[in-house]
Formats: C-alpha cells, structure tokens, sequence
C-alpha cells in the first residue's frame, strides 16, 4: 500500500463540482467540503493516540486477528469492499478496495491516481463522482457519512458534468451548488 | 542388509507415519530410500522454495497430501511487504500436468489465485481435502469452482484467510450430489451467503461433523443448521444474538441439549451475552474453546461460561476475562493443555487486563499445561520462575508483553533470570517467543539449556553479538531464528555458516547486518538463499557493503534461487 500521497501535479482537469474556481494551484477536489471537516476533526482527536508511535508489527497480533478483533484502534476495516470504478472516457475500468480509505479526501486521491492519464487526455471538463447504491440507485458521492458509504456503495461512476443532466442527480447537483459556492 | 522383501519392508512402513520417521527411513540405505519414496502418500515442505514442485513430483509419484508453507512467520504482522512470493499457482499446474492424484492440499502463508483454485478443482478427480491458513489472493469465486467441481469434497476448511467476498453464491454451487463433506469451515468469508443452500447441504451431507459459520448466519439459522446435524463434534457459530425470550431462542436451548457430541466450540463472531447461557449444556463435554473472536464478553460473562467446561484441553481466550478469571479457569479446567490469551486492545495499555498474577495461577491449576501464549501488561521474574517450578511440561511457551523492553516491574531488572528458569526446568521446549527487557544473559541460559528448541522468536532484546552467538551454538536442534529490532550484526551472522544449512530459515529485521556480511554469507553457502527485503526506495543496491540491512531472511534449498522475486528483493 503506498503510503506517500498523489506526488501528481494537479491538472486542469480535476474531480469538481460545478461552480467551483479551476485555478491550477487549488487542489480542490470534489470531496473538499467533507475532507475539511475530517481533517479539523483529526486535529482535534485524542492526544495520546495520536502522539503514540506505534511500531509496526508489535504487539505480534497477526493481521487477520487485528482486522477481525473488537477494539483495534489502527483504523483498519474489518473487511474489503472492491467496487468497479468507470470513468467516462477512460477506456478500462478499475477496481478500488473502499475499506482501505479513511474518507472521501483519500477516496479522491486515489482515484485521481487510478484515472491520472484519462484526466490529463480528456477534454477540459468537469467530473462528477456518482455510485450506485444497495437499491440500485444513483447517488452523488458526499452525502453521507464514510463509513454509511462503503456500506452501500457498490459501484461507482466518475461522469462527466455534461451527462449529469441526464441522470436524475440534479436536483442534488444545485444543492450542492449553493454550498460549494464559497 | 535386506533380508525381506520389498513388499514387506514397504508394509512395515506403512505404520510410519510422521514426516520425520519417513524421512529417516529414506535415508537408510538406497533400497529402502526407493521403496520408501513410492509408497510415501504425504509430504510436508516447510518452505516452498526449497524444493520444485517437479522434483516433488519425480520423487514421489504417488503423492496424495501435499502440506505448503510460503511466507515467513514475520509476514503475519506486516513485515513481509506484499508480494514477496509464496505462490501456489506453480505447484498446482505442475501437478495438475502429472499424474499425482492429489486428493489433499494444505496450504499456509501462501497466495492463491482463483485460477489455481479452478485448475486444482478440476485436475483431480479424487480431490477431497483443502485447507487454507492464513493465505490470500483469492476470492469467492475460486472457493465456487472448489465446491462445484470437487465430486467427493469431504473438507473445505478456510482458517484466516483474507478472502475478497464477491458475494456471490459460492455455497450454492455444492451440487446437489455433493454429500460427502466432513468439515466445513467459511467463518473468515465476510459476505453474505444464501442460508437456504446452506440448510439443504447440512441437511444432506450426513458424515458433516465440523461446521464453522461466518459472522451472517444468524441464530435462527444456527437453530435449523443444528436440528440437522445434531452429530457435529466441532461446531463454529456466526451471529449468536437474540432476544433470550424469543421462540427462536427455546428452540435453540432444545436443540443444543441434543447435540451433546460437540467437543470444539468456537467463532461467536457477533454475539449478545446474555444468550450464553444456553451454551451451558454442552459445555461439560467440551475439550476446546475459542472465544478469542467473540467481541462484547466481558470477564463476567467469560467466567460463568469457564466454570461449565470442567474436561477443557485447549482454551483460546481475551484477555477482559482478567487475572480473577484465569483463577476460575485453573481451579475449574485441570485437564487444561493449551491456553492462548489474546489482547483485546493492543494499543491501549491503559486497561490492565492480563498480568502476572493470572499467569501463575494457571500454572499451579493446570498440571498438565504444555502449549501457552500470553500477551500481557507485564511479567515479573518471581512469577516466571513459579511457572517454571509448577510446570515442566512446556512444548510451546510464548510470551508478549505489550510494551517491548518492559523490565520486572517490582525489581526493575530486565526478565533474563526469569526466562532462564523456563528453559532450565522445561526440557522438552520447542517453541520459545520472548519479550520485555532482555539482555545477553538470557541467550546464554537459552544456549545452555534449550537443547530441544526448534523455534525462536526474539525481538528488541540482547546487548552484543554474544546473545545471537550463545544460541546459535548452543540450540543444536534450532530450525527457524526470526529475530527484530535487535543488536546482533555481522560477527554473529557470519561466526557459524554451516550452522544454517541445518535450519529451515532466518529472518533478521532492524539488526545491524550489513550487506557486505550477507554477500559473503551468500557467497560462501550457494545451498542458502540470502534475500535482501529492501523497500526504501532510494536506495540503490549497487551501493556501500557497510549498508545496514533493513530486512534479511535466509533459507535453505535444493534449487537455488528462486525465480519470482518481485523488485524490491535482492537476490544475493
């Protein structure tokens, strides 16, 4: 698993909603809203496990016991949750382990890493990341919370904003909109 | 020297059974290594890649059970990165091209692709025993073609896998014709399962005598399964929460009472404690239990259900159920043989669970103790060498304190004295893992009086390349070293080349092994493999001998280097 982040220079074509700036230095990703509250939410966190360093390998627990063991606080799930990734105009489907992800920042930064090349290729234009949930229908990522999420995801579409219209999301889309405004 | 025939000397061997004896045998003389070799049906290779599976094959031809082993001890807690090797696709296309007819494969550390799974289901046609420790690499799909194609599967039995659940319905694809199986064993599968088909195949496969469900299937399942297969002798349940009111639950209470030839129990991967109580009838006949994955029990709940299992042999336990409570188990379990205590928080010594204290009271209750594994707070030199005193029957003894280098916390000395009192008074001693604050001093006693140990596992202890050297000298029967976070470097490594000739393998970590040591070690014994595990990305291997090394592990083999390193090995 790579530990180190993106290391890709942010392109014009990126994971966003519609309305947001496209200046090249703001790593602004669709995700940017929730991942800002994690990220004040980790700060925030309890200090002696955040300062604790924990080395790794010890205690000699193996890693299936530690995955499947009540009260293991190294954030790792307890199972994996593959779902198929498409992205329109990428000309393979990918496939991404939801449980190995700590939120939907991580999840945005992966999947710009998995669809790198078909940003970069494709028309300057705007993406919308959608999944389709246990009912079968088509939700914009975000709403709900990481963990309701990985539950009930069980594929997921990054889709070009021009489609969306198509798609039924968008009344959600003019939701959002107005929160993404700032 | 052979004054019977072949047929005779080959019937004598039959009542050779163990691996070891066979091997002996082998080695005798030219006659009986060849009648030794076509009668032998099973085979166990500690290490995957010190033998070909063509060798194998020429050797043996008539092969029935293979046992494999791929990855280190050490890749169990995240120290091996992932593909390092261990795969088992090469051994079942060669064997699916001869004609072995394998009919069981055990396989433990190794990576398994759903390929190998389909190829294996259906190369051989008396195919009736799989077993999966520990391995990954594959998916529902690959246990569907086992269970599709597999005509007379008696055992299917997957032990803490890591298994990608497509959920699927890889139960279902047991043909109806399918009434063999003997032990079933999904508990590790994650996903969901379609309970009819799960029902209808207990219900025809009348030799099932272990069933281990997986956290879905719930309680009223259980209740249907059990009305079925009243005969089980090793029972696993999944989900084991109701309302303790509900008809359900009476139903569940009456049917246990029937199922009084249960002698193993574990899973409860999701469980309501307040349920426990139906258990209580069969657990007077009970000779393990393994509630190590049983979240919510506290020591309470723990303790009543203890107080039940007087014939107990194998205990498998968290540590909430306290010191009190393994009181309760040495005053209630004196058949006791083998106890494990798990931590049920590892990263949070805030709860002092499991000290000393329980560990020393196991050990004047439980005469018969010869297999232990304790994690704990802490351990003093005074309780180990009580333990010593009241037990000298340890085959395995295996204890981790959570925090590495913890001295005796009443004197402040490191655990050297107390260690050495166990090794001393434990003759038969095979299996040793040592923690907390340890010098030199305890290699010494473990050079001097561990004569009989296999396995050793050591990490952040010693002071010198004296502690390695003590053992390496003195452990005659000393199979597998895996050592970490330790100061022992080059003159250990190399002051005795031929000792690792004489070993299955070592595996050195943080020590203080340069490259240059392990290019001679390399150099001078062509019958080892030396692999350097390097994943710094920086570094470049052309560089400086005097390099530390971050990661080596060595083994032993006929066949030299192995060809499916991946990059961040070096070969040396």
């Amino acid at each position: 698993m790579a530990k180190e982040g993106l290391g890709m220079e942010i392109t014009e074509l990126r994971l966003g909603l519609p309305g947001g700036g496209t200046e090249k230095n703001e790593k602004k990703r669709v995700f940017s809203e929730i991942s800002e509250e994690e990220e004040t939410e980790k700060s925030n966190g309890p200090p002696e496990l955040q300062s604790k360093s924990q080395v790794v390998g010890w205690p000699p627990v193996c890693s299936y016991r530690k995955k499947n063991s009540f009260g293991d606080k190294d954030g790792s799930k307890t199972s994996k949750f593959y779902v198929k990734v498409s992205m329109d105009g990428a000309p393979f489907l990918r496939k991404i382990d939801l449980a190995l992800h700590k939120g939907y920042s991580d999840l945005a930064k992966a999947l710009e890493k998995l669809f790198g090349e078909a940003l970069r290729d494709a028309e300057s234009c705007e993406f919308v990341p959608i999944y389709e949930d246990k009912d079968g229908d088509w939700m914009l990522a975000g709403d709900v919370p990481w963990e309701m999420f990985i539950e009930s995801c069980k594929r997921l579409r990054i889709m070009k904003k021009a489609d969306a219209k198509g798609f039924g999301v968008l009344q959600s889309r003019e939701a959002l909109n107005g929160t993404l405004k700032e | 020297m052979n004054y019977f025939p072949d047929e005779v000397v080959e019937h004598v061997f039959d009542f050779i059974t163990s691996h070891k004896d066979r091997n002996s045998v082998s080695l005798v003389c030219k006659s009986w290594y060849k009648i030794e070799r076509y009668s032998r049906q099973r085979v166990f290779i500690g290490n995957c890649y010190s033998i070909t599976p063509q060798r194998l094959i020429a050797r043996f031809p008539g092969l029935k059970s293979l046992t494999l082993k791929g990855k280190p001890h050490f890749a169990d807690f995240n120290l091996v990165p992932h593909d390092w090797g261990g795969f088992v696709d090469p051994w079942i296309k060669a064997l699916a091209k001869s004609r072995i007819g394998l009919e069981e494969l055990r396989l433990k550390r190794m990576v398994v692709s759903d390929d190998s799974l389909e190829l294996l289901s259906k190369s051989f046609p008396n195919f009736k025993s799989l077993v999966l420790v520990s391995c990954e690499g594959f998916t529902t799909d690959g246990v569907a073609a086992i269970a599709a194609n597999c005509r007379f599967l008696r055992e299917l039995d997957l032990q803490e896998n890591e298994v990608e659940d497509h959920r699927g319905h890889w139960l279902s694809c047991f043909p109806e014709s399918c009434t063999s199986l003997v032990s079933l064993n999904f508990a590790c599968l994650k996903g969901e399962i379609n309970l009819a088909s799960l029902e209808r195949l207990v219900a025809r496969s009348p030799n099932l005598k272990s069933l281990r469900l997986n956290r879905v299937v719930p309680l009223d399942t259980l209740q249907k399964l059990l009305m079925r297969a009243p005969q089980l002798v090793d029972l696993g349940i999944g989900s084991y929460v109701d309302d303790p009111s509900s008809e359900v639950f009476s139903k569940l209470k009456a049917v246990i009472q029937l199922c009084n030839s249960i002698r193993s129990l574990s899973g409860f991967l999701e469980v309501a404690p307040c349920c426990m109580s139906a258990i209580y009838p069969i657990c007077e006949n009970l000779t393990f239990l393994n509630l190590s994955y049983a979240p919510g029990l506290q020591g309470n709940d723990l303790t009543k259900l203890v107080q039940h299992c007087r014939k107990l042999q194998r205990l498998w336990i968290l540590d909430c159920i306290g010191d009190k409570g393994l009181g309760v188990v040495a005053s209630t379990c004196k058949e006791l043989q083998e106890l494990r205590v798990f931590p049920s928080d590892p990263f949070d010594a805030g709860n002092a669970a499991v000290t000393e204290e329980g560990l020393v009271l196991i050990s004047a209750g439980c005469p018969k103790l010869n297999s232990l594994l304790y994690f704990c707070h802490q351990m003093t030199n005074a309780a180990l060498i009580t333990v010593a005193k009241n037990c000298t029957n340890f085959i395995r003894f295996r204890l981790c304190i959570l925090d590495p280098v913890k001295a005796d916390p009443v004197t402040n000395q490191p655990l050297d004295e107390g260690f050495g009192a166990i090794v001393r008074s434990n003759k038969s001693l095979k299996r040793l893992s040592l923690s907390g604050l340890l010098t030199d001093q305890v290699f010494l006693y473990i050079g001097m009086y561990a004569k009989r140990l296999e396995m050793l596992s050591i990490a952040f202890a010693g002071d010198s390349n004296k502690g390695m050297l003590y053992v390496l000298n003195g452990c005659k029967k000393l199979r597998k070293l895996e050592i970490r976070d330790c100061p022992f470097g080059d003159v250990a490594l190399l002051e005795d080349m031929g000792k690792y000739e004489t070993m299955r393998s070592l595996w050195m970590s943080s020590c203080e092994v340069t490259l240059g040591a392990c290019k001679t070690l390399a150099k001078k014994m062509p019958s080892l493999n030396v692999e350097i595990i390097n994943e710094s990305e920086q570094l470049e291997f052309s560089l400086d001998d005097r390099l530390l090394v971050d990661k080596m592990y060595l083994y032993r083999t006929l066949v030299g280097h192995r060809k499916d390193k991946p990059e961040y090995v070096l070969l040396l």
